[in-house]
């Protein structure tokens, strides 16, 4: 909502400071979001009087005046204005000054005559369109006077951020009711200048059918449960005079004409849409309230053509829809330049049928944004009447028999009973009785009982259709008393009973762990472009580039890299815990579990001098380390073997939880190899691991060189050691190297392992550990066929 | 010790200049001394064997003596004479070029903002609680108060599931959670009161990316509900919440505001970091930034999960850890969190560069 500082002073009478305003609104529940300054820095321009005008020597068009501008100088200047007179008072730009379209003003001729500064109109001076002359001034200030106390200093336009449960605030009253409250000051509807016709009187009551000035109106739809109508004839469709352009102005919006301002006037003003039509293009003549028909279409005020919604509520003549009730009027039926008279609506519509037709349609406009959101169904009447004497006044014509007010369905605004207790048992403070009164009173609720069986009956405002039940209106009494005023104290609680979710904390283990491996966190969007069969579609995805949930995480992350080296940084190393989706079939929803991916590439550690330029990067077996101390983490008991070309993870039963290995992403020449993998996690029970005695004897180490097969697993061969040396005191095996090439049997590489022996209870001797030896010799050569190198 | 005999005062003499050989000579002096063959006290043990036993008395403990203390001596020497050595090359290291470092892992900003902020409550009485992310328009919107087409679903713009999953009644509809209230509903359900919980999960809204928007971001939501909770304990938890995460000298306001969840709803703003109050455009010159949005738990939420408003009242609130983190770490752009720029996240994160 755009609200203008300069009319909600026409409200409270009395100047209000923009910030204030907006410190204040805020602290009310309506922040504003934003001041702008509307209409131009008047401190250039002065006011001067003419003091003789004679015609130009060499054009018929430009006259030659003589201003006085109050400096002691006469100035000469030559203006094309038709309406300058002598002794008239018009702003004046002096020599120097710049103009609002940054035009400066300077000596110069015109048609051989000099000209010594400019006299301005009212688009000259920024104040409107209004270019047919001078701004003539009618003030009693003296030549030199500043034009800014002429006309005051600039409006301010407030954008208010209007929450959905106010549409009271989408008028002026509704904010100058929360500024006048909270400045504890009173407020009036402004006064209409120059009004006429104050002798209308009120509309005459009916149900669902009457006749206002010839024309039929009747009403079938229940979705239009008021309606107040006028024929005016005789009006004179035009400008609107200056006053009412500012205003719309203020507000933000563009004059029109006469017509159609009035109508925009009063809804911004009293958050009454209302729509004028142009009678005589009204068939029947009849106007229907009524739910649209199957195929019916309207060209609508924006010259478009437009399906109606079936079940929508229009607006029609005799025999065709002529507006979209609440949303916009037809084109054909629009007040024009040539309109003498002129049918007026003001009804009230149901919010959600004015929200389904305009989400059917598509358009979103003034009208449908407040009658949505809901607008005062018993106020209608009064800002109906102050249209009709707007109209009157700035439009001329009168008003043709009697208005009418159809109401299909009476109703009144709830009456809520209010208990002071439970305003105590929700606030936490005990309010007077007055203050509790004051705060109702102050946003315009009725009191209708004091207290005395505990209760208050309160009769709530038409503007208000948020307040239904008592809690609304304890809301109110704390917003009108103030949040500020409710007391900061920490009062006893009771601890929550629940236990942490055990999936945070496995979370938070995993990414604890993964940072203790050198791997950055990131959050990538798990809305992705491509999956697997099992992602789960996006019924309205914002695009196809985010149609998807991603059912792995390690894909986001290839695309993260790309990026990474796409900005020539070779050396990346992520991670990401989070959810992943799978679809589950049958119309159930997705099956959602949490996973761990990383993925690594470029150099194994931060480049060092030491290295002599050169780089190790990460390789697969870096991978797998990351992953095996992943899989701990994510999958404890879950065991890492080879499959394919790659390793996967399996649970105790057997089934898959995750992989490593390379990843596919458009690398560079330049970039190293992408490794990545990704594991599920899942919440386990972590005990303490428990201690062992640690060893008190040295241990024996042996190195042997095995002759072993090209596609013979070296795993094989250690668990083979393990097994057998468990009886020899073998501690544990470890590859120290591998070599392929020259020198070797045909089909074999050498493979160099490390035995340890270690035993609990004495120091083993060299005796001890060859015999082991020889008896490991022994069994890898009959049953895996791997002999010494050396031998 | 002396060696008073008259034929060990040569050697004596060479004992007590050991200490002061240079590196070259030592080993030098050390042959002529002990050597095997030739060495001079090792001829004067040898020649031990052709003395009387009287003069072998009188010379070999003397000998053996003087044995020791040459060996001492020169190891003494020479490990003075290493160290000398060491220094120097000590010296000659420049001690100012590059460390070997290893790469540091870092975590997100947003998750560490979460973390902290979930402490924090561990504080006050809450335990975590979680949800899933694809939930059913019932437990999104109408569970927690949300009237069916009203304007209040304009806030949500929504993403729904489509195939099989989305085709569900009215109630049943899929879509990805528009914030993490459904899970107090959960909470709700799961057992009787007091509730006292945090919420922390990603939600989904369709907004297309810009600086200050994302489709999808983190919320962290909490709920309290009890016996005797007021307003008074909704503004003293987050304001001990705010003191405890931003600063004990932290600003707080609260402001009235609307969620269909809640009421009375309200925002709290914190004063601005920045300007410290005095305005300026990170806090659009108002001295304040708004943080969270809270209130007391609406009654028709309390008896849509079969609790009597009379009896229990509650509070919750909800946050932006992404916007949090924005404030913190000074980002122009909020999709600078979703991405994987090692630059990025070793800058705002700690780690090696």
């Amino acid at each position: 909502m755009k609200a203008s500082r300069r009319w909600l002073e026409a409200f409270l009478r009395q100047p209000l400071d923009p910030a204030d305003v907006a410190a204040r609104l805020g602290m009310l529940g309506a922040p504003v979001d934003a001041i702008e300054q509307v209409g131009a820095d008047l401190g250039a321009f002065v006011v001067a009087q003419v003091t003789d005008v004679r015609p130009h020597p060499n054009a018929d068009k430009l006259r030659v005046t003589t201003v006085d501008d109050g400096s002691g100088t006469l100035w000469t200047v030559v203006c094309g204005a038709p309406n300058v007179v002598a002794g008239g008072k018009y702003p004046f730009a002096r020599l120097g000054t710049t103009m609002p379209d940054g035009l400066l003003i300077e000596r110069r001729k015109l048609r051989g005559e000099a000209s010594e500064g400019m006299l301005c109109s009212a688009r000259e001076l920024g104040l409107g369109q209004d270019h047919d002359g001078l701004l003539a001034l009618t003030t009693d200030a003296a030549p030199g006077t500043p034009m800014a106390d002429v006309l005051g200093a600039p409006d301010h336009r407030f954008e208010v951020d209007v929450t959905p449960n106010r549409p009271d605030l989408l008028g002026h009253k509704g904010i100058a009711r929360e500024l006048a409250l909270s400045l504890r000051v009173p407020f009036r509807l402004p006064a209409i200048p120059g009004e006429v016709g104050l002798d209308v009187p009120p509309p005459h009551r009916a149900g669902d059918e009457a006749t206002v000035g010839g024309v039929r109106l009747a009403i079938t739809d229940r979705g239009c449960a008021r309606f107040l109508a006028a024929v005016i004839r005789g009006v004179t469709v035009g400008p609107s005079p200056a006053w009412l352009v500012e205003r719309l102005q203020g507000a933000g919006l563009r004059s029109i004409n006469n017509v159609v301002d009035v109508t925009n006037y009063v809804m911004l003003e009293l958050n009454q849409p209302m729509h004028a039509y142009d009678a005589g293009t009204l068939r029947g003549p009849a106007v229907l309230a009524r739910t649209a028909r199957d195929g019916e279409s309207l060209v609508t005020l924006d010259g478009v053509t437009r399906t109606i919604p079936a079940g929508a509520l229009v607006i029609a003549d005799a025999e065709r829809a002529i507006g979209i009730a609440g949303v916009m009027g037809g084109h054909d039926t629009e007040v024009s330049a040539t309109t003498t008279d002129v049918f007026l609506e003001c009804a009230w519509f149901d919010p959600s049928r004015v929200r389904a037709a305009r989400r059917a349609v598509g358009l979103s406009t003034d009208a449908s944004h407040r009658f949505e959101r809901g607008t005062d169904r018993w106020g209608a009447s009064d800002a109906f009447q102050r249209a009709v004497r707007l109209l009157l006044t700035v439009a001329g014509g009168t008003v043709d028999g009697q208005t009418v007010d159809c109401v299909p369905v009476a109703a009144n605004p709830p009456r809520i009973f209010l208990r002071p207790a439970r305003v105590a048992q929700v606030l936490g403070l005990d309010l007077a009785w007055t203050e509790i009164e004051r705060c109702l009173v102050g946003i315009g609720a009725t009191v209708v009982s004091k207290p005395d069986d505990g209760r208050i009956a309160v009769d709530v405002p038409g503007w208000r259709p948020d307040l239904l039940s008592e809690i609304d209106l304890v809301e109110e009494i704390a917003r009108v008393h103030g949040y500020d005023e409710i007391p900061t104290e920490v009062r006893p609680f009771r601890p929550g009973a629940r236990q942490d979710d055990p999936a945070w904390n496995a979370a938070a283990h995993v990414r604890t762990g993964m940072v203790g491996l050198g791997l950055a966190e990131v959050m990538t969007l798990p809305m992705v472009a491509s999956g697997g069969p099992a992602a789960p579609h996006l019924l309205n995805p914002l695009s196809a580039e985010h149609g998807l949930l991603r059912d792995a995480i390690v894909p986001a992350l290839a695309r993260q890299v790309e990026a990474n080296w796409a900005a020539h940084t070779g050396d990346v190393r992520l991670f990401e815990v989070g959810t992943v989706f799978e679809r589950a079939g049958g119309g159930t929803r997705p099956i959602e579990r949490m996973a761990v991916g990383f993925v690594v590439t470029g150099g194994r550690r931060p480049a060092h001098w030491s290295d002599g330029g050169a780089r190790a990067a990460f390789d697969r077996w870096d991978a797998r380390g990351i992953f095996d101390r992943m899989v701990a983490l994510a999958h404890p008991g879950a065991s890492v073997q080879v499959e394919g070309d790659r390793w996967v993870a399996k649970d105790p039963a057997g089934l898959p939880v995750g992989w490593c290995g390379a990843v596919a992403a458009d690398v560079p020449a330049w970039a190293d190899q992408l490794f990545g993998g990704e594991v599920t996690v899942v919440v386990s029970t972590r005990s303490a691991p428990q201690y062992i005695p640690l060893p008190t004897y040295p241990a024996s180490v042996r190195d042997l060189a095995l002759l072993v097969g090209i596609e013979q697993p070296v795993a094989a061969i250690s668990d083979l050691l393990l097994q057998r040396g468990r009886r020899h005191a073998l501690e544990a095996v470890t590859v120290v190297d591998e070599y392929r090439g020259a020198g070797l049997p045909e089909g074999r590489r050498s493979v160099a392992v490390r035995l340890t022996f270690r035993a609990p209870d004495r120091t083993l001797t060299d005796a001890d550990v060859d015999q082991a030896i020889g008896r490991l010799r022994t069994s890898l050569e009959r049953e895996l066929d791997v002999t010494l190198r050396s031998s | 010790m002396s060696y008073e005999h008259p034929s060990l005062a040569p050697l004596a003499a060479r004992l007590a200049a050991v200490p002061t050989l240079p590196a070259d000579a030592l080993d030098a002096e050390e042959i002529a001394v002990m050597g095997r063959k030739q060495g001079e006290l090792t001829l004067l043990l040898k020649s031990l064997a052709t003395l009387s036993i009287e003069e072998k008395r009188a010379m070999g403990g003397a000998l053996n003596q003087l044995k020791q203390a040459f060996d001492a001596a020169f190891a003494a020497r020479r490990a003075e004479l290493a160290a000398t050595a060491a220094a120097v090359e000590a010296r000659q290291v420049d001690l100012t070029m590059p460390a070997r470092q290893s790469w540091t892992g870092t975590r997100h900003p947003v998750t560490l903002v979460v973390d902290e902020i979930v402490e924090i409550f561990r504080g006050l009485g809450f335990t975590v609680a979680l949800g899933p992310e694809v939930e059913t328009d019932a437990l999104n919107f109408t569970m927690l108060n949300f009237p069916p087409d009203h304007p209040a679903m304009d806030m949500h713009d929504t993403l729904y599931l489509g195939g099989e999953g989305g085709g569900g009644q009215v109630g049943e509809r899929l879509l990805l959670r528009t914030h993490t209230s459904p899970v107090q509903i959960r909470v709700m359900q799961d057992g009787p009161p007091p509730y006292r919980v945090v919420i922390p999960g990603m939600v989904y809204r369709n907004d297309a990316f810009d600086p200050s928007h994302a489709p999808a971001f983190s919320q962290i939501e909490g709920l309290a509900v009890d016996e005797g909770i007021t307003f008074v304990d909704l503004k003293a938890t987050l304001t001990h919440f705010a003191r405890r995460f931003l600063g004990p000298d932290t600003r707080v306001r609260f402001r009235p505001s609307f969620f269909p969840f809640t009421e009375p709803s309200a925002e709290m703003d914190v004063g601005c970091r920045l300007c410290d109050g005095a305005g300026c455009p990170a806090c659009k010159g108002t001295g304040w930034m708004e943080i969270l949005g809270c209130g007391m738990v609406h009654e028709q939420v309390l008896r849509n999960v079969g609790l009597d408003p009379e009896r229990w009242t509650g509070f919750a609130f909800g946050m932006g850890p992404q916007r949090i983190a924005m404030q913190r770490y000074g980002l122009p752009d909020i999709r600078l969190l979703y991405g994987g720029d090692m630059r990025f996240l070793t800058q705002v994160g700690g780690g090696t560069p």
